[in-house]
């Protein structure tokens, strides 16, 4: 088996991975970054519009142009990119990476940061697994990467931010948007991505669940009914017809990784379900281990940045890289971004949540 | 297609996307009236606190604050907007617009548009409002597709007298992007 070794091994080529593989570097370290797709960026890379966040730290940028920011920043710093490879295994001294061929590799690291982002959920229902039934990551893989339009009329199940940019997005690739269906009375993401599909015609149909699905050979038409407060069926029911459902109805932290390691795990549902519990900046109850980003518990892409960078930072200078008081200052201000990331009405609960997973790790 | 169902019956941002009378009048971002009468100004629909401040960065004037934290409501100092427009396609959330209400015969709306196809200096459009709802024909005074401002191109729109404060999005005739209802 061919072997490699290095000083910094990041599992995960998003935002996150990026953004601590940057950080090492800048510090002197050796980092080595191991992705699973084509081409590095994560989820950004299929992020065709603009992104929230600070104005000073890229927001206002599309995140595919992130994609690319970052990436060529870190190649720049002597990070090696390593893209098509997944982590298959673990053993105590080492990571096994299959590349698309099945070749294995082994790579050695004094240090590791697990950036392995998140999976979407889904929802079951008759009929959900015809064909014409899709994820959002789904529909914006093939609309915004592949340029393949997924349908000709499209409801959308869930209106998180997901669910309400992914929407737009279809819009702007010509498909129609039936609706936006959403089982609470509010809808769940940011009324200014709400605005923008509604001011052109797509109604968010609140208080209402998909019941089934029909369709011979392919997705035909959706029955939906209107549901009470506690999410149970009240009675009246809405046929529409549309050739393709798209489920944005959540994410989860993808864990496997940290689970092979046999990280201390919590769980948290305001986080998007089990998390690897972690200290203040980052490591894992495996010393060594760092997480950042969704695979730490789901938020957005600005916080992945900036725990990517603390993990980073925290790797290096475990390593003898970039100690002093630059180093600390740079630390205290990247939690103090953090904490503001996550004030307002939509962040209060991940806040609250992030202290839980440190607080538990202290306490374990 | 009919309306929300459920109890739910009032349409406002957090209800259907749709800024109410009410929820319009307590952003921090939209101008007065006299203001607006006075000529072009930047009219912000941002209501909620979310982390994000392009906006304020942006503005050559120094007319829009955020400050800290990162979730305030951008504030607008309407006596220092020039309405130059730079702020309208860096805003992520698309929500910034300049209206001009100080002619007598028409209003004056620019407007982001990321949608294809681009209209020309001179078309006729289809001019919708905050509902989605075709509130009348817009004339296109402008279109800019500057580098800075990215792919998201700003359409300057003459639009029926009263109309202003309403138009808030166009669909080029015959384009299927936007549903009619």
């Amino acid at each position: 088996m061919k072997y490699r070794e290095t000083e910094i091994l990041v599992v995960g080529g998003g935002p996150a991975g990026l953004s601590a593989a940057i950080e090492a570097a800048d510090r002197g370290a050796g980092v080595l970054l191991v992705d699973e797709q084509k081409d590095p960026g994560g989820q950004l890379v299929k992020q065709i519009h603009k992104f929230f966040g600070s104005g000073r730290h890229g927001a206002g940028t599309r995140g595919i142009d992130l994609a690319t920011q970052l990436a060529s920043k870190a190649q720049k710093l002597g990070v090696q990119l390593l893209q098509g490879m997944s982590a298959v295994g673990v053993f105590e001294d080492s990571v096994i990476f299959s590349d698309r061929d099945g070749s294995l590799f082994r790579f050695r690291a004094s240090r590791g940061i697990i950036a392995t982002g998140a999976s979407e959920k889904a929802v079951a229902f008759p009929g959900w697994t015809l064909p014409g039934v899709i994820t959002a990551g789904a529909a914006q893989t093939f609309v915004n990467l592949y340029r393949v339009v997924v349908g000709q009329k499209v409801l959308v199940i869930g209106s998180g931010n997901v669910g309400l940019i992914v929407a737009y997005q279809l819009l702007q690739a010509g498909s129609e948007v039936a609706g936006i269906v959403e089982m609470r009375p509010e809808i769940g993401g940011w009324g200014v991505h709400a605005s923008k599909v509604r001011r052109l015609g797509v109604q968010i149909l609140t208080g209402m669940s998909v019941k089934e699905v029909r369709g011979r050979d392919c997705v035909e038409e959706i029955v939906l009914c209107t549901v009470d407060q506690d999410g149970t069926p009240s009675g009246e029911e809405r046929i529409i017809t549309v050739d393709t459902v798209c489920l944005a109805v959540g994410l989860s932290p993808r864990i496997e990784f940290p689970q092979w390691l046999g990280c201390r795990m919590g769980f948290s549902a305001s986080l998007g379900g089990y998390v690897p519990l972690h200290n203040s900046v980052m490591e894992t109850a495996v010393p060594g281990w760092f997480v950042a980003g969704d695979a730490a518990g789901v938020e957005e892409a600005s916080t992945a940045i900036e725990e990517g960078r603390l993990a980073g930072i925290a790797a290096a200078t475990s390593l003898g890289y970039g100690k002093g008081t630059t180093c600390e200052e740079e630390i205290r201000e990247i939690r103090e971004s953090l904490n503001e990331l996550r004030l307002g009405p939509f962040g209060r609960e991940r806040k609250r949540a992030k202290e839980r997973v440190v607080s538990e790790y202290e306490t374990g | 297609m009919k309306q929300d169902s459920g109890s739910a019956s009032a349409l406002n941002l957090r209800t259907a996307g749709i800024l109410d009378a009410c929820e319009l009048s307590e952003c921090s971002g939209v101008p007065s009236l006299r203001r607006l009468r006075q000529g072009p100004v930047a009219v912000i629909e941002c209501s909620e606190e979310i982390p994000c401040n392009p906006c304020e960065i942006s503005c050559p004037n120094g007319a829009i604050e955020v400050g800290r934290p990162i979730t305030n409501r951008p504030m607008l100092k309407s006596d220092q907007c020039s309405g130059c427009g730079v702020c309208i396609a860096k805003c992520p959330g698309l929500a910034i617009f300049v209206v001009d209400l100080s002619a007598e015969t028409e209003d004056i709306v620019s407007l982001p548009y990321e949608m294809l196809p681009i209209p020309q200096v001179g078309e006729i459009v289809d001019v919708l409002n905050r509902e989605g709802n075709l509130v009348g024909p817009g004339k296109v005074a402008q279109v800019a597709t500057s580098y800075g401002n990215d792919r998201t191109t700003v359409v300057t729109l003459a639009v029926d007298k009263g109309q202003g404060m309403h138009v808030r999005a166009l669909r080029v005739k015959g384009a299927e992007y936007a549903q009619q209802r």
